[in-house]
C-alpha cells in the first residue's frame, strides 16, 4: 500500500507553522487541534522541520522555559520526510526503529500531507481484516 | 440503493476476473441484505442526472456515496494516446460485458502486447489474453469478447513492472494461476527476479513467508524450461515505460524502456531508480494498468489530489470548514482511494456505518421534507426513469444462469440496457 492510499484516507488536515513562532503559540495550536505535531515551514511553504509533542516536553524536563523558546528553538530539524509513492509498510518501520511517530509528506518539493503511526496501524488493520474476509469467502465456497 | 447501471454488484459483474467465479460468491452475502423488507435497489438510475443531491437531501436522512474508483489514471509519458494504446480498466469493462464498454473495439492483431504495471489487474489481463478458446468458454465472459479473443493474434504478453519481483503488487494465487495456463508458457529472466541486497534484507527483517512465497515462485519459472506451448507470458522486472512509439501510422509499434535498479527512499521505501541503460520492447497493443481514480460526484466535496471523496472515517467533510457535512458519507475505493482486495470494503464500510449510526444516534442527520417511497416513485415518474428493481435484477439473473448452463458456462449476461429491458417485458 501506498502512502497516496493512506492520505486519502485520512483527509486533508496538515497544520504547519512557522520556526519563528513561539512555543506558547505551538502549543496553543496542538492543544486546539488535539493533533501531536506541527510541520515547521519555511516562507514558501517548504517543510525545514517538525515539532513534536515530546519536543516540548522533553525542553519542559530539561527545565527550561520552554514556552518563551521559539519553534526553531526545539523543532527536530532536518525532518524525515516522505512522497506520496512510498510504501506504508517500510516508512510504518522507518518510524518504529526511528522512534518518530508523524512523517510529513512532500510531493515535488510540496507539502501536502502528514501520516501519523496511528494512519499507518490503521490502514493495515483495515488490509489485514480485509485479506481474513476474502480469505474466508474463498474458503467458505470452496 | 441506486445503481447507474440496470444491474447491482458494479465491480463483481464488470471488474473481477470472468475466470475468477468463486471470488464473485461475495455476493451471496448481498443477497440476503437484498431480501430485508426495508432494502429496495434502484437499477439504471444515474446519481446527478436522475436523480441530484437535492433530491436525496428531500428523501432521506442519510445519503451514502459507493461509487468506486471509475477512471484510470495516466503514465504521463509521450506516445500514451497512440491507437491501440489502452487503459486496462476499459479492456476489463469490455470483455465483462459492462454496457457502456460493450461497443467498444480492441485491436488484437498484434502477435506483442505490452502491459505496463504489475497489479492483479494487469495480471488477469495478461492470463486473458493468454487463455485458450476452451478455457475462454468456461468463464461468464461476455460472447463477443469471447469470440474476439478468440480471433486474437496476441502471442506474446508482457508485463512490466518498475520495481523488482518482491515488491509486485500480485497476489499469490494469480501468480500461481499463470503456472497453469493450458496455453501459455510463463518466461522470466532469472536475473530480473534474483533478490537484491536490499530487497533480501527486508524479506529477512519481515519474515513475510507470502512474501518469500512469491519470490520462490517467481524463481521457479525463471528455472522452468518453455513447454513450447503457443503462447508466452513474460514477466519483466525493473523497467519503466518512457515512451510508447509510433509504428508510422498512428498506432503502438513499442515501448521505449528505462532499466530502473533499486534504491531506498529517505522514509524507507525499495524504490525504482533509472540506471540510464535504455532498451526497446516492439509491442503492436499496449494496456495501461497504473491505478485508478475515483470521479467527482455533482455537488459532492471531492480531493482532486488524492481522487477520492472529501471525507474523515467515512464522514464526508466541507472543503472550507473542514467538519463533516450532516447527511453524507462514503465507503469503498470513493472513500479510500484504490487499495487493497475485495475483503477490504468490509472493514472499510463498518468504519463508515460506526460513523452513521453515531450520527443518526446523535441526531446529526438531514430533515427531509418528505422521506417516503411514494415521493420518490413519483420523482423517478417525472423524470422518465426506467428504474429495475432487485426483483427485475432477480429475473435476469435466472435468465442469464440458465443460459449459462445452456452454454456450458458459468453465465451468459446481458450486455446492453435494450436486452435487459426486453428480456423484462419492457420495451
Amino acid at each position: 500500500m501506498k502512502l497516496e492510499v493512506v492520505l486519502a484516507a485520512r483527509g486533508p488536515r496538515v497544520l504547519t507553522i512557522d520556526a519563528a513562532a513561539s512555543i506558547r503559540v505551538a502549543v496553543a495550536r496542538l492543544a486546539e487541534h488535539n493533533i501531536g505535531a506541527l510541520v515547521v515551514v519555511d516562507a514558501a511553504g517548504h517543510p525545514i522541520g517538525i515539532l513534536s509533542e515530546r519536543d516540548v516536553i522533553r525542553a519542559l524536563a530539561a527545565g527550561e522555559d520552554a514556552l518563551a523558546l521559539t519553534v526553531g528553538d526545539l523543532m527536530t530539524s532536518p525532518v524525515i520526510a516522505a512522497t506520496p509513492a512510498d510504501d506504508a509498510e517500510a516508512v510504518l518501520q522507518t518510524m518504529t526503529t526511528n522512534h518518530f511517530r508523524h512523517v510529513p509528506i512532500v510531493d515535488h518539493g510540496v507539502l501536502v500531507g502528514i501520516v501519523t503511526i496511528g494512519d499507518l496501524v490503521r490502514a493495515q488493520l483495515i488490509e489485514v481484516r480485509g485479506e481474513v474476509v476474502t480469505l474466508e469467502t474463498r474458503l467458505m465456497d470452496a | 440503493m441506486f445503481d447507474r447501471l440496470p444491474t447491482p454488484y458494479g465491480l463483481v459483474r464488470h471488474g473481477v476476473a470472468p475466470d475468477h467465479q468463486k471470488i464473485k460468491a461475495v455476493t451471496r452475502g448481498f443477497a440476503e441484505t437484498a431480501a430485508d423488507p426495508r432494502f429496495r435497489f434502484y437499477g439504471n438510475v444515474e446519481f446527478g442526472a436522475d436523480l441530484t443531491l437535492c433530491d436525496l437531501q428531500r428523501l432521506y436522512h442519510q445519503v451514502l456515496f459507493a461509487t468506486g474508483a471509475q477512471s484510470e489514471r495516466r503514465m504521463g509519458i509521450p506516445g500514451e494516446d497512440l491507437c491501440r494504446s489502452y487503459p486496462a480498466t476499459e479492456f476489463v469493462a469490455w470483455y465483462n460485458g459492462h454496457p457502456d464498454y460493450r461497443d467498444l473495439a480492441f485491436d488484437l492483431s498484434a502477435e506483442t502486447a505490452a502491459i505496463v504495471g504489475v497489479g492483479n489487474v494487469a495480471i488477469d489481463v495478461a492470463r486473458i489474453l493468454c487463455l485458450s478458446p476452451q478455457e475462454l468458454r468456461r468463464t461468464d465472459m461476455a460472447p463477443y469478447a469471447v469470440e474476439a479473443l478468440t480471433q486474437s493474434r496476441v502471442r506474446d504478453v508482457y508485463l512490466l513492472g518498475r520495481r523488482g519481483p518482491a515488491q509486485a503488487a500480485f497476489t499469490n494465487p494469480e501468480l500461481k494461476e499463470i503456472g497453469e495456463l493450458a496455453q501459455a508458457d510463463v518466461v522470466v529472466h532469472p536475473a530480473e527476479v534474483q533478490l537484491d541486497p536490499l530487497s533480501m534484507e527486508e524479506l529477512a527483517r519481515s519474515g513475510d513467508r507470502l512474501l518469500a512465497r512469491k519470490v520462490d515462485l517467481l524463481q521457479t519459472y525463471a528455472a522452468r524450461p518453455p513447454a513450447g506451448r503457443a503462447r508466452r507470458l513474460h514477466l519483466r522486472f525493473l523497467v519503466s515505460p518512457v515512451a510508447l512509439l509510433d509504428d508510422g501510422r498512428g498506432g503502438v509499434g513499442g515501448l521505449r524502456l528505462a532499466r530502473n535498479r533499486l534504491a531506498r527512499s529517505v522514509a524507507g521505501t525499495i524504490v525504482a531508480e533509472a540506471t540510464g541503460e535504455l532498451e526497446t520492447l516492439m509491442a503492436g497493443v499496449v494496456f495501461r494498468s497504473v491505478g485508478y481514480r475515483g470521479v467527482a460526484l455533482p455537488g459532492v466535496p471531492f480531493d482532486e489530489r488524492w481522487g477520492v471523496i472529501l471525507n474523515e472515517r467515512g464522514r464526508v467533510l466541507d472543503p472550507e470548514t473542514e467538519k463533516p457535512v450532516v447527511g453524507e458519507y462514503a465507503a469503498g475505493w470513493v472513500k479510500r482511494g484504490p487499495s487493497g482486495v475485495i475483503g477490504t470494503n468490509k472493514p472499510d464500510a463498518l468504519e463508515t456505518v460506526a460513523e452513521m449510526a453515531a450520527d443518526a444516534a446523535a441526531g446529526r442527520v438531514l430533515s427531509p421534507a418528505d422521506p417516503s417511497r411514494a415521493a420518490l416513485d413519483a420523482l423517478l415518474a417525472a423524470s422518465r426513469v426506467r428504474p429495475v428493481s432487485y426483483a427485475d435484477w432477480q429475473h435476469l439473473d435466472a435468465l442469464e444462469a440458465a443460459a449459462g448452463e445452456r452454454a456450458g458456462s458459468p453465465r451468459v449476461k446481458f450486455t446492453s440496457r435494450e436486452e435487459m429491458f426486453r428480456a423484462l417485458g419492457r420495451q
